[in-house]
């Protein structure tokens, strides 16, 4: 399987004929598609996802106890089917409303004893590290057993209403050198940073493309990333200081964004660009 | 107190008074405005040069987050001149500089995230959000195309003028735009600017070509 990803890659960045933008734009989303579907039948998120069943089921941590025997997504305890598309939910036991990342943390430090500090440290994959952080394969495995379920974030939950219109709030507000906001970018339809297309977070056809696809794999880097990782690196493009890792404010805005998806079929971990 | 520091005490009273204005309205139902404002405050760490300062708005910002980016228009008006007296012109009166000088500046998108080095320079960021010159074909569209701007409107003094001040301060001629303030922040200095000027008004450049 890692032949044919770096053959796909290869195919992507190899040498083009000069073309003009609109041809060019054309050409390497073709080829990034081409990859896409190819790729589908051997999902490189498979391998994480894996992992994550693993450290789902092993006993692990201080207290000596699985994710699978203790944690519950808001199915039930130890069932991942429909959790991630049914998130973020307000989980009484914690008092508050919660992402599928921030919550599957929550059951580590809670139900496992691990350190909070220490899953925070380094939260994400960086570009040179050989290997996932558990937590990256472990929201793989979750959200690998919604694909091709309906994003259904329950909106008529008061509590999770009051944070999807605190997310939407937080996406509007602009501060730091360059008075930017995620509206900046994300806030109208159509706009591009570069040839990137930047979907519009505050529409039904924008806010799916926002949470589609992952956590993702990205083909710049080899690396695994989750939802979470995108709006901290949102953030930093965004001139802002850095979220905390599994904050309320990163789970308002994916309340917010994944709220607007609702109703539209999940495909499950992706492949990014 | 000279007249400008009245004028921005006025301004900053007013909006405190608009502000006030839109929080009792909202009080009816729970105010979510506020509670993104604790959150944001509360939520995030220093990293790198980016500091907890960046939370704060200014008075500018604050303004276009409470008012969806559509403030009052006589406030807009009277908070755009204080931005338009923000803006210095440079003494000699030159405001045209190097235009290859300026399409290097436009293309770099470096500067004041958490992972760059700490100080100038920086970059302009232009083709992150415009199209200018017909060469480069990897442009945003956040704003509008700029290419040919100096051949349609023009490079006469106060076509410079503008251009220079739009740079320096967008915010002087739309309070919420969503273009940064280079000059303003700091970011930019004026032989910056002036280079900037020249990409897009100097009928060399490839920009009105
Ligand atoms: C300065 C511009 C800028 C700002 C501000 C910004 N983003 Fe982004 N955003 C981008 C770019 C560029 C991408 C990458 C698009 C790509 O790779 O195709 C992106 C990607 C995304 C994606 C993933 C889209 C996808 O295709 O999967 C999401 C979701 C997102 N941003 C949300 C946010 C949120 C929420 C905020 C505010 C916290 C924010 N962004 C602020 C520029 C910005
Ligand atoms: C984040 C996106 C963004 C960046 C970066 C940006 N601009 Fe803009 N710019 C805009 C928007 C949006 C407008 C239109 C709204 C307005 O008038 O402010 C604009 C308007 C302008 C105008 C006025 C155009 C007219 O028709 O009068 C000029 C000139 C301009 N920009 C130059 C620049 C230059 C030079 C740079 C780089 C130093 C730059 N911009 C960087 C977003 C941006």
């Amino acid at each position: 399987m890692k032949n044919t990803i770096s053959i796909g890659i290869a195919l992507m960045l190899g040498v083009l004929p000069p073309l003009t933008f609109a041809q060019e734009k054309d050409a390497t989303e073709a080829e990034f598609e081409k990859f896409r579907t190819e790729m589908e039948d051997s999902n490189p998120a498979e391998l994480f996802e894996m992992k994550g069943e693993d450290i789902w089921n092993e006993k692990r941590g201080p207290k000596n106890v699985s994710l699978a025997e203790s944690c519950d997504l808001g199915k039930g305890v130890g069932v991942v089917k429909g959790a991630y598309a049914a998130m973020p939910r307000y989980f009484a036991d914690a008092g508050a409303v919660m992402d599928a990342e921030r919550r599957i943390v929550w059951c580590m430090v809670e139900k496992q004893g691990f350190n909070f500090d220490d899953i925070a440290k380094k939260p994400f994959q960086g570009r040179n590290d050989t290997s996932a952080p558990d937590i990256t394969n472990l929201v793989t495995y979750v959200a690998m057993h919604s694909k091709g379920m309906p994003f259904a974030v329950p909106l008529d939950d008061p509590k999770v209403k009051d944070a999807y219109l605190t997310g939407k709030e937080i996406t509007k507000y602009r501060a730091g050198p360059y008075d930017f906001s995620c509206n900046t970018c994300h806030g109208v339809d159509g706009k591009r940073i570069r040839m990137q297309n930047l979907p519009n977070i505050s529409t039904a056809a924008g806010a799916i493309k926002g949470v589609q696809g992952w956590p993702g794999y990205r083909m710049t880097g080899g690396i695994m990333l989750t939802h979470q990782w995108r709006i901290n690196d949102c953030f930093r493009q965004q001139r802002f200081p850095e979220p905390r890792y599994a904050s309320e404010v990163i789970t308002d805005i994916l309340t917010y964004m994944t709220g607007n998806a609702n109703g539209q079929i999940y495909n499950g971990p992706g492949i990014k660009r | 107190m000279n007249t400008k520091a009245i004028t921005l005490a006025a301004s900053v009273s007013l909006t405190a008074a608009l502000i006030a204005g839109a929080c009792t309205t909202a009080m009816v139902a729970p105010d979510h405005h506020a509670r993104a404002l604790e959150i944001i405050k509360r939520d995030f760490k220093p990293r790198g040069q980016a500091g907890l300062d960046r939370l704060d708005a200014d008075p500018v910002q604050a303004i276009c987050n409470r008012t969806d980016n559509t403030p009052p228009v006589s406030i807009a008006h009277q908070m755009q001149n204080e931005q338009l007296a923000t803006v210095a012109y440079p003494a000699d009166g030159v405001l045209m500089g190097d235009w290859k000088k300026g399409e290097k500046l436009a293309q770099s998108g470096k500067g004041f995230t958490w992972k760059d080095k700490p100080g100038l320079p920086v970059g302009g960021n232009c083709y992150n959000c415009h199209q200018i010159s017909p060469k480069e074909l990897s442009f945003g569209t956040i704003g509008p195309s700029l290419f040919q701007i100096g051949k349609i409107r023009g490079n006469t003094p106060e076509m410079q003028k503008y251009v220079y001040g739009k740079i320096y301060n967008s915010k002087a001629f739309n309070l919420c735009s969503e273009m940064p303030r280079f000059g303003h922040i700091g970011a930019l200095d004026s032989d910056q600017i002036k280079d900037l000027v020249a990409l897009l008004l100097d009928p060399e450049s490839p920009v009105n070509k």
